[in-house]
């Protein structure tokens, strides 16, 4: 059998989902040998013009990472599905718009105006601000143009299949790949690699009755490591979160921040959480729950702190 | 012309639709800008309704159910209290105004103040104007939103 030609792509992304595929460890040479790699920027190095040149269908499998936040992760959203037989959206960014998806509580010209001109570090006094194209005596230079909005890479293109996970987890990575090696893909438009319910199910975390006084931070408070984060006040978007990761925040001590997006039959997780997270206030006193409701700082950021793109609304209204 | 604009009214079986129907059968005069949905308790409303509602065109949500005491199913307004509270405080985050959602109680007799309730979110929504939503939501390849 002919050797599995495998690209791997980021976007905008941070890197951390590369760096979980080489978290497989030892299992990277078994990756290896049932794989060419034939596109991989972070490790190999091919050129765009590289892809360009291939054929239509040439790559059997492209893991791509990352939101698509500007026109150059559009043009290789599109190269690569073109290039690619079977796409997979890899990653929360990929999947639901991730950290970087927290652009769209902004516009371009509010980010713009932030990083270039007013964050207390910057000293750009001839108010430089990114060009697409300039002229210098050299020639013309380009830069991508950045969007106001930033899209999951299902907005964008066709997808095939979703790995969850920022970053997907070793052990979920060696899942799909074992299942792209083998064949045995389930149908289009599956969520891959992850559990199809969700992180409660999982957590070994000791649940009673769920009543809150009040919301505690992980900053201020230390929580009781064998019980439920929500019974002790912290929030927690396990009810919310698809599992699959083994719970691995939990279990280290933190609240679980709702990376793997929502589990099936949810349509927005953040308007899950407030629904599932409001109805544990343990008041009927109309000032009272304002108050506890109060002390949870940026719901939105908090309920929907990795999938804004995917959201209902998709951006603020700015 | 003035702008008439679409509104979802998320109202409870009990008290507020029966209310909303007393208002009608009293024949008092009100606003038609909203499209009634009807549940059985308010405690019902998952705030997903309220986002759907917006992300599909409503200018302005309203959640209408038994006043605190008289639920039903005794305490399910209670729940609603509770989680439109932080409904809220998303919904601003989101950047939608204030005026545009409401959470009100208006009992199974109350046909007059379905009727003030309804013209006061009216009036307020289409003082705000069109909802702008579908404005952020322009893909990358046309011009960006203002």
């Amino acid at each position: 059998m002919a050797k599995l030609k495998l690209a791997s792509y980021w976007a905008s992304a941070c890197g951390g989902c590369d760096t979980a595929i080489l978290d497989t460890h030892d299992k990277i040479l078994d990756i290896a040998a049932a794989a060419d790699i034939v596109f991989w920027p972070i490790a190999v190095d091919f050129k765009y013009s590289d892809v360009e040149a291939m054929d239509d269908g040439h790559i059997d499998v492209t893991l791509f990472h990352g939101a698509v936040r500007n026109t150059e992760n559009e043009h290789l959203a599109h190269l690569l599905r073109k290039k690619s037989k079977v796409l997979v959206a890899f990653g929360t960014c990929a999947h639901i718009g991730g950290i970087p998806g927290l652009g769209n509580l902004y516009n371009r010209e509010q980010i713009f105006r932030r990083v270039y001109h007013d964050t207390p570090s910057t000293q750009n006094s001839a108010g430089t601000e990114p060009q697409t194209r300039h002229q210098v005596p050299e020639g013309e230079l380009t830069l991508p143009e950045f969007f106001d909005t930033v899209h999951t890479l299902d907005q964008m293109v066709d997808v095939d299949y979703y790995v969850p996970g920022c970053p997907p987890t070793p052990k979920q990575i060696w899942n799909v790949v074992q299942a792209i090696v083998s064949g045995q893909l389930p149908p289009k438009g599956s969520i891959v690699g992850a559990s199809e319910k969700t992180q409660c199910e999982e957590c070994p975390r000791e649940k009673k009755e769920l009543k809150i006084k009040g919301f505690k931070r992980i900053a201020t408070a230390k929580p009781d490591p064998d019980t439920c984060f929500l019974e002790q006040g912290f929030i927690c978007l396990g009810p919310v979160t698809r599992g699959g990761c083994d719970t691995r925040c939990q279990l280290s001590g933190v609240a679980c921040r709702g990376c793997y997006g929502q589990p099936n039959g949810v349509m927005d997780q953040g308007a899950k959480a407030i629904s599932a997270i409001a109805s544990l206030v343990d008041s009927s006193d109309e000032a009272e729950v304002d108050r506890i409701i109060s002390e949870i700082p940026d719901p939105l950021r908090t309920f929907n702190r990795f999938g804004i793109p995917a959201s209902m609304l998709r951006r603020k209204m700015v | 012309m003035t702008f008439e604009p679409k509104i979802v009214g998320i109202l409870c079986n009990w008290c507020s639709y029966t209310g909303a129907d007393l208002a009608g059968t009293a024949r008092i005069k009100y606003s038609p800008n909203v499209r009634v949905m009807r549940v059985m308790c308010s405690g019902r409303v998952d705030p997903t309704f309220v986002l759907k509602a917006f992300a599909a065109g409503a200018d302005g949500v309203l959640v209408a159910g038994c006043h605190i005491g008289d639920c039903h199913y005794i305490d399910g307004n209670h729940k609603t209290v509770r989680r439109m509270a932080l409904l809220k405080r998303m919904l601003a985050d989101y950047g939608i105004e204030p005026g545009r959602f409401r959470l009100e109680w208006v009992s199974a007799s109350e046909g007059d103040r379905w009727a003030e309730v309804v013209d006061a979110i009216t009036e307020d929504v289409r003082k705000l104007g069109p909802l702008k939503i579908g404005k952020s939501r322009k893909r990358p390849s046309e011009a960006p939103a203002a």
